[in-house]
């Protein structure tokens, strides 16, 4: 059992002025998980009349991607390649003091203590980041031959969970990140190719609109990366990026006249 | 009340049922679809599949879910693959044997005609999910790779590393994207499906709760589909996210929708022990692992060496030993009782006795240690995280928890409710598995319903339905509205002294205990006692802080439990009047000499549908007879 102090950002809504709250945290288990002593916090708070502290978490088991606190002013705290809900308390030591804050980005507005709004993320998707494929009309599986090499590149890039970890890490609060795992997920495929261009120029503009910050290569984000999502996916995007201002131009002159 | 329980299967021999429907169902031309609008509550594997393949065809959708992004329904943690009938190994595989596989995985109690379109449509699936730029494992010359997996000889799972479900999920996200982007989508984050209106006998639309405004709302519709998942949460702990709950589908029940065989609850074998009191889940560790890892107890009692300390011939690989022809890989409703089995014996390991060890030695011997991390690395490393010991050198320790809900609201052969207009798909509905699932086909079934089925019988459900418009300012929504209102300030006034999460946690371990891997009359009756009195405390003594006009968490939940408090009743009943055993249901008095499960064909082979009929009174059941043309009825044997 350990005993700690917390310092936790509370802010009653999305216009509310916020601030941070201390509460001891006495007997907590070294085996629990971090969500699992807030919610031990959580209890006791409640039975003391008070409002309990609201954080997004849902599997637990570091898919989903829903958690998301910075944790002494690091995305998902201490253990590397480890979301919030499977880090646990084994990692702390009795008499720490831990503040937890949520993301911190412009894009990712505060809903209300530690959640946040990051639909901005389901919106660069919606741009394009996905394959056209109407249901019903696809060949055989196997009809396509994708090299091993490949699909593992594209594999490492697909783990992304979608957190906003790499944002919150990031000086510049830049998306590049999330952004560049999709488009290398989908480019390095075969099936992933006829939309390549036009998918990595919706993309970027999209998330330039949504007001994240530039990418200026400091690599916060794959540190932070619960998933340990590699800058290299970067350096893919701003290639693919780069073609397409010559690939979109030539196709829009083919495309001209013909219907 | 009378319901009506007719399963309309089509005529014609099992092969050629779903081709022959398909060309008899009606269609809904394109200009018409417009003027159809539906709803899908739910985002997971079904839901976004199903959005997405509805609006492709040409209706408005709009798609609710409670979480903050519709990519993060509990779908996303399915680990280990999904099941289709390729027969890419050679190994012998064919749509047949998927079937029969699947019959016999659930013990013979799923409707014979839904599992063969299941296993029908299961390569279609593929193929879907590979246009879409699904990632599946590779071999070396470019082809898909298989693994084996639970209650099958062949190899016929797909799988993304351990991240299946995932990456299945994120194609389907990525398809219900495009149609948000294009504007036939209309997508609702952060909303709660609260209740289901019917009108004139028919699904006409959902109330709904804003959670971040707290604000209630109705949306009108030609047709709802529910897409909400199980309810294994009901347990309190379990594999489930926090969030998942059975509150629309009960709210569906109160309103008519039949519910089937409620008992039928999924044991997963492969989780990791429960390690205190904090514990809030419990995880899955992929039964994929089955593969490769060994499942052993020591044979004495009380053993307590460390592991490494326990010579061979000290062992008992009870699986081995007890199925020789499956071994590892029996199925799990079989693999979670013989752990059970050991455990009460006095042979289980690590803090409390209630482990059994996963081993993985052997595989590392004969493999090396770097095939086994290409396998499974992510989920050894979970493993570590979660427990600080490390499965490359000590075995891994699992036990049985709640994994998956076979039962659900009934459905016919279109996969429509006894509502009609009111259709459910996936893990919500009482589905294919019978009374027990075998490990990669949630993700099929989910995917088959939402890609391949729902898109077809929804179009035959509204060209005959002949539906007038209804607006939501209709007296059925405002009364639902008023309802929600009504229940919602009982909670918010409430000043009790306990917590939502203490009355979840109570009603989990009465169910466990009585209604989990082994049930009987007396305990279940005694759980039919205590859960009402349960229920009537949480009603009088619960606390939930904060207001109605806001995002409250707590608020959520308080709704969720005050409705798995009713729920839980409706499985014990279930279980107690279904007194045979049959897969994950087991009930003590229905086994074989050897301790196995005991059918009761004679009087137990039908769906139970239970119709409601009001606060305070006893629910109908009906019987869905089940009768088998196309497999053998045997009892199941995987020695």
């Amino acid at each position: 059992m350990i005993d700690l102090t917390l310092h936790v950002w509370r802010q009653a809504s999305r216009e509310a002025p916020g601030e941070f709250v201390s509460y001891a945290a006495r007997g907590i288990s070294e085996h629990s998980s971090f969500l699992e002593m807030l919610d031990v916090v959580n209890e006791r708070l409640t039975r003391e009349g008070k409002e309990p502290i609201a954080f997004d978490h849902d599997c637990r088991e570091g898919i989903c991607g829903s958690c998301s606190m910075m944790i002494n002013g690091e995305a998902h705290g201490p253990q590397k390649g480890t979301a919030t809900c499977q880090l646990h308390m084994r990692k702390f030591k009795s008499g720490d003091e831990i503040w937890i804050e949520p993301w911190r980005s412009r894009a990712f507005p505060v809903l209300r203590d530690l959640c946040v709004d990051r639909s901005a993320f389901d919106r660069i998707i919606a741009a394009g980041g996905f394959i056209t494929a109407n249901t019903g009309g696809a060949q055989d599986a196997n009809a396509v031959l994708v090299p091993k090499s490949r699909a593992d590149i594209a594999m490492d890039a697909a783990a992304c969970i979608g957190c906003g970890a790499c944002v919150a890490a990031c000086p510049n609060g830049s998306a590049s990140l999330f952004t560049a795992a999709k488009i290398t997920h989908l480019a390095m495929l075969p099936q992933g190719q006829p939309e390549r261009y036009r998918r990595v120029e919706a993309m970027v503009a999209r998330m330039d609109a949504e007001g994240f910050g530039g990418c200026t290569l400091h690599g916060e984000c794959q540190e932070a990366c619960p998933k340990e999502i590699s800058i290299d996916v970067i350096t893919r995007m701003n290639r693919d990026y780069i073609e397409a201002q010559f690939a979109t131009r030539h196709e829009a002159k083919a495309g001209a006249g013909s219907g | 009340m009378t319901l009506e329980l007719n399963a309309h299967v089509p005529a014609g021999p099992i092969e050629q049922k779903w081709d022959a429907h398909r060309f008899a169902m009606r269609l809904v031309s394109p200009t018409n679809k417009r003027k159809h609008t539906i709803l899908v509550v739910g985002s997971g594997l079904a839901g976004a599949s199903a959005a997405a393949s509805l609006a492709e065809l040409g209706y408005p959708v709009k798609c609710f879910c409670f979480q903050d992004s519709p990519r993060r329904a509990h779908s996303i943690a399915a680990q280990g693959g999904i099941n289709a009938a390729k027969n890419y190994q050679n190994d012998g595989d064919s749509v047949r044997r998927l079937f029969y596989d699947t019959v016999k995985g659930g013990d013979f109690r799923s409707r014979e005609s839904n599992v063969y379109r299941l296993a029908q449509v299961s390569v279609n699936i593929i193929d879907q999910c590979v246009a879409q730029g699904v990632p599946f494992a590779r071999e070396y010359g470019g082809l898909l790779a298989n693994r084996s997996f639970g209650g099958a000889q062949v190899s016929r799972t797909f799988y993304a590393r351990g991240q299946t479900g995932q990456q299945l999920l994120l194609g389907a996200y990525q398809a219900l994207e495009r149609q948000i982007g294009l504007g036939n989508v209309t997508m609702f984050p952060r909303t709660e499906m609260l209740d289901l209106v019917v009108i004139d006998g028919r699904a006409r639309g959902i109330v709904v709760r804003d959670l971040v405004t707290g604000a209630i709302t109705s949306h009108a519709a030609e047709a709802v589909v529910l897409a909400t998942g199980g309810y294994g949460n009901v347990f309190y702990l379990s594999t489930n996210a926090k969030g998942s709950n059975a509150t629309a589908i009960w709210r569906a029940y109160k309103r008519g929708a039949a519910f089937g065989n409620p008992c039928y609850t999924q044991i997963h074998p492969t989780c990791i022990p429960v390690s205190g009191d904090y514990q809030s889940k419990l995880t899955l560790m992929s039964e994929s692992l089955r593969n490769d890892g060994r499942v052993w107890v020591p044979k004495a009692k009380g053993d307590a060496r460390a592991p490494a300390e326990i010579p061979e011939a000290e062992r008992d690989y009870y699986l081995e030993r007890k199925y020789p022809s499956y071994g590892n890989l029996s199925p799990r409703d079989i693999a979670s009782r013989a752990a059970k089995e050991v455990c009460d014996e006095g042979r289980g390991v690590g803090p409390g006795g209630r482990g059994v060890y996963l081993d993985f030695a052997d595989a590392i011997k004969r493999l090396g240690a770097p095939a086994i991390a290409e396998r499974y690395g992510n989920l050894f490393e979970m493993y570590e995280r979660i427990t600080g010991e490390d499965p490359y050198r000590r075995p891994m320790r699992i036990y049985p928890a709640v994994h998956y809900t076979m039962g659900g609201l009934w459905v016919d052969y279109n996969l429509m409710s006894t509502v009609p207009g009111l259709h459910v798909i996936g893990e919500a509905n009482f589905s294919d598995h019978g009374a027990n699932r075998l490990g990669a086909s949630a993700l099929m079934q989910g995917l088959a319903d939402g890609y391949f089925i729902l898109p077809y019988t929804i179009g035959e459900y509204l060209a005959g339905a002949k539906l007038t418009p209804v607006e939501t300012s209709h007296a059925a929504f405002k009364g639902a509205e008023r309802e929600i209102a009504e229940r919602t300030k009982r909670f918010v006034g409430s000043a009790g002294s306990r917590t939502v999460d203490d009355f979840h946690r109570e009603l989990g371990k009465i169910l466990w205990e009585q209604c989990g891997m082994a049930r009987n009359a007396a305990g279940l009756a005694d759980a039919l006692q205590r859960i009402p009195q349960l229920r009537e405390e949480f009603w009088r003594d619960v606390n939930v802080p904060g207001s109605d006009r806001e995002l409250n968490q707590a608020l959520e939940k308080a709704g969720r439990v005050a409705d798995f408090l009713e729920l839980a009743e409706l499985m014990c009943r279930d279980a107690l009047q279904r007194k045979e055993s049959c897969g994950a249901h087991f009930r003590e008095e229905s086994q074989t000499p050897e301790g196995e499960a005991k059918r009761d064909d004679e009087h137990y082979s039908y769906v139970a549908a239970w119709e409601y009929q009001g606060e305070g009174k006893p629910p109908v059941m009906h019987k869905e007879p089940l009768t088998f043309e196309s497999v053998h009825l045997a009892q199941r044997s995987y020695k």
